[in-house]
């Protein structure tokens, strides 16, 4: 178990790295997120839908989809000069590169939540503070889930020919059900209900994100070795 | 080489195939400790794709690869496998690309890198990011990657690729050393002079099959004569 949470932390500390060093994915998700949250509030109409109607859904269709941006990037950096065949000749164990590319994919989402949410606050005038500790489960939670499935499609992706679209294609469908959670909950939250009113799309999420991530430490190995 | 003697590397019918081309037609391959075999082959004769396959990077389509009398896929930290790209991050620095494969092979000597990075001769590299090299310190660092976790079997695809002198005299008495230590090596090239000294034995792999797979020739002159003739033949 010391040999698989080590490899795990020395994978997602090359990961976060090589982020500091480049800050390719993180800048370009941050900023495609804070795009999308202008476009949609420059383009809805304020008297026909109620920003706070709108806004739990533009708030994670925008995560969502910054999500995709720093997912896809995850895998690109294995790509070059054919790093992901490092990764294969070693005798780690295939969940633990799972779980360590997994970690530092949660700290690029967690981190475009973390901008995205203050945008959205600003633009839909959301308010937050009425959502109290429910919002900040749901983010965690979602992001667990988006990850767990994006790292194990985006290894399956990068094999691909043409893994910038591949992995959108893939991914996108498998972000409908937790999509669905995040957003339902969070509308709740910010109309000022009762945490108890979301227990079931919490306890939804908290299961999609356990079934992903046992299935990425099983299946990652199959995933990534021919 | 005695019978008794438990070989490092065991290929048994290695077939591997690209739509219906068969680039590898039933290979056989066996090292004992301290052979080192030169492949020698024409482009595109699937040296590369052997070499791959022998390191568990691609699945053959027929036949069984064992290392140390194990499934290739459960020897992973004998073999050491240096291959055209160089398995390094641009953006992380010589020592922390070195540093890393060392946390994937478990390895818990802290001195490990050093001496890598010193027997390449880069000792004073490790601080450099691995984008600020020129391309044969690149292939220094990754060739001691490849050393890194002190394999028993090393597979080296055209290692002296981008090589001065003096460097590719250093890699040869370093694979001389290695050798010596019973460990075997296959080493791909297509000059037979290079790293001369280090190899036992010489293979060539034409259309699919050895068209040679003998002991050393007396000399280059002699192995360049053969490896004509194979082809050729």
């Amino acid at each position: 178990m010391g040999d698989f949470v080590r490899v795990a932390f020395a994978v997602a500390e090359k990961d976060l790295r090589l982020e500091l060093r480049t800050r390719a994915t993180i800048l370009s998700a941050v900023v495609f997120a804070a795009l999308v949250l202008v476009v949609f509030n420059f383009s809805r109409d304020p008297t026909a839908v109620a920003a706070t109607d709108l806004a739990p859904s533009v708030l994670w269709v925008t995560v969502a989809f910054a999500s995709v941006v720093a997912l896809n990037r995850a895998f690109t950096v294995e790509r070059e000069h054919a790093a992901l065949d490092g990764l294969r000749l070693s005798p780690a164990p295939r969940g633990a590169l799972f779980l360590g590319k997994a970690l530092a994919n949660l700290a690029f989402v967690l981190l475009i939540e973390a901008v995205t949410v203050p945008l959205a606050v600003l633009f839909f005038e959301l308010p937050v503070l009425t959502a109290g500790w429910g919002l900040p489960l749901v983010l965690v939670l979602a992001a667990v889930g988006f990850v767990a499935v994006g790292t194990l499609l985006s290894a399956i992706a990068v094999r691909t020919r043409f893994a910038e679209l591949m992995l959108p294609v893939l991914l996108l469908p498998f972000l409908v059900p937790p999509l669905t959670a995040a957003a339902e909950s969070t509308a709740r939250l910010l109309a000022g209900r009762p945490l108890s009113e979301v227990v079931g799309w919490l306890r939804f999420l908290a299961v999609y994100d356990l079934v992903f991530v046992v299935l990425g430490l099983l299946l990652f190995g199959a995933v990534i070795d021919e | 080489m005695p019978l008794a003697e438990a070989p490092v590397l065991e290929a048994r019918g290695l077939v591997r195939r690209y739509g219906r081309t068969a680039v590898l037609a039933g290979i056989d391959l066996r090292l004992a400790p301290g052979e080192a075999l030169l492949l020698l082959g024409p482009n595109g004769a699937g040296k590369s794709t052997l070499l791959r396959t022998l390191a568990g990077l691609a699945r053959p389509d027929a036949g069984t690869v064992r290392v140390g009398g194990v499934p290739v896929a459960e020897a992973r930290a004998q073999v050491g496998y240096l291959t055209h790209e160089s398995l390094l991050y641009d953006e992380l620095t010589v020592g922390e690309n070195l540093q890393f494969a060392a946390r994937l092979h478990g390895l818990r000597d802290r001195d490990a890198v050093p001496r890598a990075l010193a027997s390449v001769g880069l000792p004073e590299q490790g601080g450099r990011l691995v984008r600020h090299l020129s391309r044969g310190q690149v292939q220094r660092v990754a060739l001691a990657r490849a050393f890194l976790h002190e394999p028993t079997l090393l597979l080296l695809d055209e290692p002296y690729t981008g090589l001065d002198d003096r460097s590719a005299s250093e890699l040869t008495a370093l694979l001389v050393r290695y050798c010596a230590e019973g460990r075997a090596l296959v080493l791909v090239g297509h000059q037979p002079e290079q790293g001369w000294e280090a190899i036992t034995r010489l293979a060539v792999l034409a259309r699919g099959r050895w068209q040679i797979d003998a002991p050393r020739p007396a000399d280059p002159a002699a192995a360049a004569v053969r490896y004509r003739e194979a082809l050729d033949g």
